[in-house]
């Protein structure tokens, strides 16, 4: 398989170094000539100086028998027209990294089938990592005691009620309410919980799941 | 997008004409190249982002123009206004011919002053046409 890596960035040469080692032929195409040639060392000779972005650059990397290309550069326009050309010359299989999540809709409607978003890989990296993410600890309290701070979202089965008309686990009470706003109330009769609100609730260790359950609702983490 | 030379010109001409024109650029410094009594809108913000574009109003136009100095910027928010709010006239200017030859092919109207620059000054010396 012949494969053209087009951005010799970070992420153009760590592909580049792993496919250096396979069965594939690889060529990367780099822009900035110091860098191209920084990286054409490391990876024995497969690097091209030169903009992807123009067709003849692409032509004289051999675009009309490559199997893959990949555009990987830090520029989400620049990795848009590098997989039309390539597409328009009939390369089978193009990939785009895209590297503003929200830029990735226009790649779909143009049809480039697989994008690869670093930022989104590291996002739900993160959001894997973090089990409980509208659940903070501020504090450790005398006795077993603890401080933790619950964000509502609009999807919490308390909003809408009075603190009163939540069953919380034993011995936890909400001791504070901050609002989206940044204004701290305690809780009243005529308080109603709102979605945006940040309650400040004194609990037990052991009954930190309960209360999860009480105020954030059964799912666990991010949508994905 | 874009207020450059070209884009300021466009602009006042639509405005001059009636046309209700909204001019869209990165820096609003660039707004000094339109004229006194201009009576469009002007946007500061980056035309490759689908959330100004919409602000800027994309999903109420009936033309879009794209004059950038990057031909790659103006393909991408071309196809922003094209394929997401469903723009009518989209016009992408491409100073590299081939690349604008190609986008012609994939759905835009292109505009290379390169090649058309070229074609004009040809015109201009005398015997124009094969030696």
């Amino acid at each position: 398989m012949y494969v053209i890596i087009a951005g010799g960035g970070k992420v153009g040469y760590y592909l580049g170094r792993e496919l250096l080692g396979g069965d594939h032929e690889m060529l990367v195409i780099e822009r900035s000539a110091s860098r191209a040639a920084e990286i054409n060392d490391l990876l024995e000779g497969t690097v091209q100086q030169g903009d992807a972005c123009e067709a003849s650059v692409l032509d004289g990397a051999g675009i009309a028998r490559a199997d893959l290309v990949a555009a990987v550069t830090g520029d989400d326009e620049d990795n848009l027209v590098v997989c039309e050309i390539a597409r328009y010359r009939g390369v089978p299989r193009v990939l785009a990294r895209v590297n503003n999540p929200t830029n990735a809709l226009l790649f779909q409607k143009r049809g480039i089938e697989t994008t690869v978003s670093a930022t989104e890989a590291i996002l739900s990296q993160i959001e894997q990592e973090l089990p409980v993410t509208s659940m903070v600890p501020v504090m450790q309290l005398h006795q077993g005691l603890e401080l933790v701070e619950v964000r509502l979202s609009e999807t919490s089965p308390v909003v809408g009620r009075t603190p009163r008309e939540v069953l919380l686990p034993p011995e936890s009470l909400i001791a504070l309410i901050v609002d989206s706003g940044g204004v701290p109330r305690v809780p009243g009769a005529d308080t109603t919980l709102t979605a945006g609100d940040a309650l400040v609730v004194v609990t037990r260790a052991e009954s930190k799941g309960m209360l999860q359950e009480a105020l954030i609702g059964g799912a666990h983490g991010f949508d994905t | 997008m874009g207020c450059g030379r070209t884009g300021a010109a466009i602009a006042a001409s639509l405005d001059r004409d009636g046309h209700s024109v909204t001019v869209l650029d990165l820096n609003s410094g660039q707004f000094r190249r339109l004229p006194d009594g201009f009576g469009g809108r002007m946007a500061v913000g980056n035309g490759m982002d689908a959330d100004v574009l919409e602000r800027a109003g994309a999903r109420e136009a009936d033309a879009f123009v794209a004059v950038t100095q990057g031909d790659n910027r103006n393909y991408f928010a071309s196809q922003l206004a094209r394929e997401i709010f469903g723009v009518q006239h989209v016009v992408c200017r491409t100073k590299d011919p081939e690349r604008g030859e190609i986008f012609g092919h994939l759905g835009l109207q292109t505009y290379s002053p390169t090649s058309a620059g070229a074609e004009a000054i040809i015109a201009m010396l005398p015997n124009p046409g094969p030696a």
